[in-house]
């Protein structure tokens, strides 16, 4: 077959799994629009403390003051209808316990999910929220009494302002750009986790979040501080059904990690094609420190995300591996930024996306190590593969580095699944699909030996679903 | 009965003619050698056979133990029986040995049904070691970094573990040295049974030497210009393919 035949071929975009919603019945709605009276509802509801709600207040003022980036950023996001979108939706403000508390609808949902299952298997903790709320939330208890705390955003803030407050909007200032000041004001859900000193959390603590409303904005806020020596894996997944209206999922999620701590974050997320998915994601690694993202964008409309490192103690070391894959329609605007602040510090980014169809995938990075600083290391390697020939992949690499005592190492290369090794494949009896699976597969090989084993099984099912829907 | 019919193919690509008028057959159990000059149609008819769509087929038909095979997808033909050993082997990085042979076997089972994977790596350690392959090929990407001699031997793994009825080898003897051609050759020959057809493409009389063919045609310009046993390899060798050319010279003119 030629390239020209599999570049015709229709695509279309699976999201089998998550796509099926459930009737819209909620206790709270801020209804459609966003103003101070949206920010006031929710602040009321949530019963914010008096500088919480000045918070949110002043991050609508930035807000409304920033411009849409689209002097560098997809146009594609002019499309983005503020005022059509719904911020705030709710069945009530406590996450249930246990999971015979959940309303049946909700319940349904993450079971069709697998999330009850994947919680029994292999985690210490979930977290499932629906909209703008969690509908669970439930960690072991031997945890609980080791003081981890792992709750809401709301609760976070409210219950334990002494240890979250002064970490809260400190790695992502709410003016870092227009998303983060959105979610700023009105955000909702998400996870605030606390790993006290030396205490080594052995598994992963999982969140969910589901949309299921249409022309809804989801705004979770996610803060995570281990504390000296402390360690945690956190495990992220997303899904929302099929719409024909867009979708809105603007999170922020700061990580803290202090002296000699380790964070591991892993985001799987699955969106379907109506979402925008524009996300700011950033940690802080003090001496001796690590922070590590893997980060693996499938479906949406547009993503936008790089996540980074602030590396401020010395010794630190900050991680980003990333798979990005771009169906029909679709443009993954990915990267990862590495912010040298002290000598000895090293980072590493391994991004691979896979353009599929019209499918379009953009790295952007950014590395910076400034003059005055020693013995520091980054290593940057982005990798991307086409798979038909009108597919688009763009890389726009940011490396500052100045003085003489670090060193940076920059490799990039951009490669296609060509027909013959189609033809190849086939020939030793695999169908088209399975062919490019295996490619695709192959070519993120590597990548996944660095995730555990559940999200690699998960993973590579939903490539195959991917490629699956690729072929005509 | 017979497991090879070519009749009358004519397949043309971007407007060349390249087989014209074709015909072949090769019975069950039989090894029949196909050799000629280069740019006579060798390799176009393996690829033909095997189902890869660039080419256009004028007419014709192509008959797998009786079954038309023309115009079948790829994978359906290879599932069908048919093997083609790649004159150059490409390379899929990042997807091991084991995985896509596992992956070829499983893609013919029916739904639902699953390899067993200790016999599997039983059957394959055997296989690798009958063609000298280090274990540790098992983990490496297929053909990725391979000499040519490592690529041609993974190609006949591969052709052991699926168990074709025919097996189509395209070129396998160039690029090889000569004890890489015996470990090949070998590997061939513990294949040959009763129940398997070969059609070995070659441009060389050496490996015939190995793999001894029962029927060796010889391709001139898109047809079979003349056939016989394996004396005629030899002929070959001595005299050249000049000594065809100007043979068919006299003929169409006479």
């Amino acid at each position: 077959m030629s390239d020209t035949d599999l570049q015709n071929k229709a695509i279309q975009v699976d999201t089998e799994k998550g796509n099926f919603k459930y009737p819209e019945n909620y206790e709270f709605d801020a209804g459609v629009g966003l103003t101070e009276d949206t920010v006031n509802y929710i602040s009321d509801v949530k019963e914010d403390a008096d500088w919480v709600r000045e918070f949110r207040l002043k991050a609508l003022e930035i807000f409304r003051k920033k411009p849409m980036p689209t002097n560098w950023a997809d146009k594609d996001l002019e499309n983005i209808d503020f005022d059509k979108i719904r911020y705030y939706l709710s069945k009530g403000q406590m996450p249930a316990r246990s999971w015979d508390d959940v309303p049946d609808d909700v319940k349904e949902t993450f079971e069709r999910l697998g999330i009850p299952e994947q919680e029994r298997k292999f985690l210490a903790g979930v977290e499932a929220q629906f909209d703008s709320e969690a509908s669970y939330s439930h960690m072991n208890e031997d945890l609980e009494k080791e003081g981890v705390i792992f709750c809401g955003s709301t609760e976070g803030l409210n219950k334990y302002p002494e240890i979250f407050r002064k970490y809260f909007g400190k790695v992502i200032p709410t003016s870092d750009n227009k998303f983060s000041a959105l979610n700023s004001a009105v955000f909702s859900g998400g996870s605030f986790i606390y790993v006290p000193k030396g205490v080594k959390l052995k598994q992963p603590l999982q969140a969910y979040f589901r949309i299921n409303a249409e022309n809804f904005g989801q705004f979770e806020r996610t803060l995570i501080i281990a504390d000296e020596g402390a360690e945690i894996t956190y495990m992220e997944g997303c899904t929302a059904p099929k719409f024909e209206t867009t979708t809105l999922h603007s999170a922020v999620v700061e990580l803290v990690a202090l002296k000699g701590a380790k964070i591991q974050y892993i985001t799987v997320q699955n969106w379907s094609s109506n979402v925008f998915n524009l996300v700011t994601k950033r940690g802080m690694a003090d001496e001796g420190a690590e922070v590590k993202w893997i980060d693996c964008n499938i479906g949406s409309r547009l993503t936008m995300k790089y996540p980074g490192v602030i590396l401020k103690g010395k010794g630190a070391r900050g991680e980003v591996l990333s798979i990005a894959l771009a169906n029909d329609g679709q443009h993954q605007d990915t990267g990862a930024k590495m912010m040298h602040l002290a000598d000895n510090t090293t980072s590493n980014i391994i991004a691979k996306s896979i353009s599929i169809g019209k499918g379009r995938s953009t790295y952007r990075g950014q590395v910076h190590m400034p003059k005055h600083l020693k013995n520091c290391k980054n290593n940057t390697e982005c990798d991307a593969l086409l798979i038909n020939t009108d597919s688009r992949t763009d890389t726009y690499p940011a490396i500052t580095t100045r003085g003489e005592h670090n060193t940076v190492q920059h490799e990039a290369s951009v490669s296609k699944v060509s027909a013959e090794q189609i033809f190849y494949m086939m020939q030793r009896g695999l169908s088209e699909a399975a062919a490019m699976s295996l490619s695709v597969n192959g070519f993120v090989n590597d990548l996944m030996k660095a995730f555990p084993m559940e999200y690699s099984v998960e993973l590579k099912r939903l490539i195959d679903m991917e490629m699956e829907g690729s072929v005509g | 009965m017979n497991t090879l019919e070519v009749k009358n193919l004519t397949v043309s690509i971007e407007g060349e003619v390249i087989l014209k008028d074709f015909s072949l057959t090769v019975p069950k159990g039989e090894v029949h050698a196909l050799m000629g000059p280069n740019g006579t149609g060798k390799s176009t008819l393996a690829k033909v056979m095997a189902g890869h769509e660039d080419y256009e087929v004028e007419s014709g038909e192509i008959l797998l133990e009786g079954q038309s095979i023309l115009g079948k997808e790829a994978d359906k033909i290879s599932h069908a029986g048919l093997f083609l050993a790649f004159q150059y082997p490409l390379e899929i990085p990042g997807v091991s040995i084991a995985n896509f042979i596992r992956a070829a076997r499983s893609a013919r089972l029916p739904e639902g049904k699953e390899i067993n994977a200790v016999e599997f790596y039983k059957e394959l350690y055997e296989k690798m070691d009958a063609l000298k392959i280090e274990r540790k090929f098992t983990a490496r990407s297929l053909n990725e970094g391979f000499s040519g001699g490592e690529k041609k031997r993974c190609e006949i793994l591969q052709m052991s573990m699926l168990d074709p009825k025919l097996c189509v080898m395209d070129e396998t003897d160039s690029g090889l040295d000569i004890d890489a051609l015996k470990v090949v050759s070998d590997g061939v020959n513990l294949m040959r049974s009763p129940e398997r057809s070969f059609l070995v493409i070659t441009h060389y009389q050496r490996l015939l030497d190995y793999i001894v063919p029962d029927v060796v045609h010889v391709m001139y310009d898109g047809r079979i210009v003349k056939s016989g046993d394996a004396e005629l390899a030899k002929e070959l060798e001595s005299k050249g393919y000049d000594w065809i050319k100007d043979e068919c010279a006299t003929t169409t003119t006479t």
